[in-house]
């Protein structure tokens, strides 16, 4: 005789066949569960309300707004010049695409063109600073969803470019490197040197991750066919970078609008055709060829050159001039204390960064200050599809959901 | 397809409807009275000529001294044609509400929440229409207005100064 327990066990009598009483139902509800918000595979502070119905999910809803700091109200009090720094703690893993991301939108509002080094330096930067991205989602996705040694030897050849960074802008993470108009210094021979070598040490690394992962059965079982969401409904999301290209959709503003020295350079944009997380996995792998390429190529075209347009009323002088000339000084001063005269009118300048596109909607209505900056982060926008994504999996695959948009918490509640 | 031919389909289909149409740096923003905003946003979901399928962002602006406070700006983006559109519309502050776009983008859904949350327009026929950054229990008001203080309200200014220098 099989055991019952009287507590998951409910006798329903039906009036009409009392007999029934003697056939119990097992007594089922939803259950409520709340994910994180300090749960280690969150990337942050998320929660999320889970309904389960025995293990699958019924329903997430997810609870954002743990790392809000109001960075877009900041905006509306600093000039220009002093939001780069803002730029650098939304996405805090790829400062540089920020920094270049925003730049590139006060450029178009001011109006000016980026001298041709300085295009070729920010691609080679913005490259680097997409590998950067890529591998830090390779090692922790694979990292929540059991597979452990590649997050090892991501980290490892992470580590060797963001010493990169460090001897470049003297940060490893907030970087604040570009400079509206510019960037803010040059390349020297050794980090040249170093680049080159790390291009030659790298793609038979990315060719070991691959192994590490599709090797490994059990991660392979837990992306394939996990996550999948069809190319109509990416794109009504919103959803953009390798999740919406993971769906098949041709969207990537490198090629869509180019930009800085993409154009220049040839490089192709993988796409998936199924939709799921293994195939989002494999558009950021072949974007690893792809970023080496492109900085190769950078690396060959690049010509020597001014590396800030010379815009006085709006870029900074250089700083050697500013402390030996007088006219510099007083252009530094007044830059800094008064910021720069934005002609009124609105832009929207969206930049292909590795998570998708990250936008920045500026309104000026004159004077030094942004009167409304909006910031249109890919992470935010990819949590909305979270609900939509997640119905019928199971609990354990919530966690390849988090992995499989590559969201960074500050960028998503800014 | 280029920013004059959307500009004249959208003039073709709605010859009173657009009330203000600006062309700066290479962009389209159409300004359209709220009572028309979902008829227009629907033409350019649907109409197989502008195919605007994607959303991209859902924004707000606070302007304090116009009789039409808020205004609520979309921009989409037609994925096959390589198009943008900036599509905006005003709202007093007396009857804060527009019609949602969700029935017609899904991305539009927690955009129009950011929207609310932060600067309190609220959404017609939103399926669920909560704070999204702010705490849900938040009664300070909507920080992204002018009239909200950079450094917050509230309960910053009941604490005490602590004096700590040498005595």
């Amino acid at each position: 005789m099989a055991f019952e327990d009287q507590r998951t066990t409910v006798y329903k009598v039906d009036p009409a066949h009392p007999e029934s009483e003697t056939l119990p139902t097992l007594r089922t509800e939803e259950l409520l569960l709340n994910m994180g918000p300090q749960h280690p595979s969150t990337h942050g502070v998320l929660k999320v309300i889970l309904e389960l119905e025995g293990e699958r999910l019924v329903k997430s809803t997810p609870v954002l707004g743990f790392l809000h700091r109001g960075v877009e109200k900041l905006a509306e009090d600093g000039t220009y010049h002093q939001f780069i720094p803002h730029t650098d703690r939304l996405d805090y893993v790829c400062a540089m695409y920020n920094n270049f991301a925003y730049c590139r939108a006060v450029e178009k509002l001011m109006n000016i063109t980026v001298p041709d080094r300085a295009e070729y330096l920010r691609t080679i930067v913005a490259e680097v600073q997409r590998i950067i991205g890529h591998q830090f989602w390779l090692g922790t996705q694979a990292l929540d969803i059991g597979a452990m040694t590649v997050f090892f030897y991501c980290f490892r050849d992470r580590e060797i470019l963001l010493d990169w960074f460090d001897e470049l802008c003297g940060a490893r993470l907030t970087t604040s490197w570009y400079r509206i108009g510019g960037v803010e210094r040059d390349f020297t021979a050794s980090l040249l040197d170093k680049l080159r070598q790390f291009l030659d040490y790298f793609p038979p690394k990315i060719d070991e991750y691959i192994v590490f992962l599709e090797k490994n059965r059990i991660w392979v079982a837990r992306t394939k066919g996990v996550a999948v969401i069809s190319a109509e409904d990416a794109v009504s999301f919103g959803l953009s970078g390798p999740t919406l290209r993971g769906s098949g959709v041709d969207y990537d503003l490198r090629k869509a609008e180019p930009y800085s020295a993409y154009p220049k350079c040839e490089f192709s944009v993988p796409l998936g055709k199924n939709g799921d997380t293994y195939d989002r996995y494999w558009i950021r792998v072949q974007e690893l060829y792809e970023s080496v390429k492109i900085i190769r190529q950078c690396l060959d075209q690049i010509q020597d050159g001014p590396i800030m347009a010379d815009v006085p009323s709006v870029t900074m002088p250089p700083k050697e001039r500013v402390f030996t000339n007088l006219e510099s000084m007083i252009q530094h001063f007044k830059l800094f204390s008064q910021g720069f005269d934005a002609p009124p009118g609105e832009i929207y300048c969206g930049t292909e960064a590795h998570k998708g596109e990250l936008g920045f909607y500026i309104v000026s209505v004159g004077g030094g200050k942004p009167y409304r900056l909006k910031i249109r982060a890919p992470s935010f926008i990819h949590m909305g599809a979270f609900d939509y994504m997640s119905r019928g999996y199971m609990i354990a695959d919530a966690i390849t959901l988090f992995g499989t948009y590559d969201i960074v918490m500050g960028e998503c509640d800014r | 397809m280029s920013l004059p031919y959307v500009l004249s389909q959208l003039q073709n289909a709605f010859p009173v409807g657009l009330t203000k149409i600006v062309e700066w740096r290479g962009e389209l923003a159409v300004t359209v009275p709220r009572e028309r905003l979902h008829e227009v946003a629907q033409f350019l979901h649907d109409d197989p000529a502008m195919d605007f399928d994607y959303i991209v962002h859902v924004s707000s602006v606070d302007w304090p001294d116009d009789d039409e406070r808020f205004e609520v700006v979309y921009e989409f983006y037609s994925i096959k044609k390589r198009q943008r559109i900036r599509l905006k519309t005003r709202t007093p502050e007396s009857d804060c509400i527009v019609d949602s776009l969700t029935d017609l983008w899904k991305g539009a859904d927690f955009m129009e929440r950011e929207v609310y949350d932060m600067m309190g327009i609220r959404f017609r026929n939103h399926p669920d229409l909560r704070r999204i950054l702010m705490p849900d229990d938040y009664t300070e008001g909507y920080p992204l207005r002018k009239d909200f203080p950079l450094r917050g309200k509230g309960w910053r200014d009941t604490f005490e100064f602590l004096d700590e220098t040498a005595r």
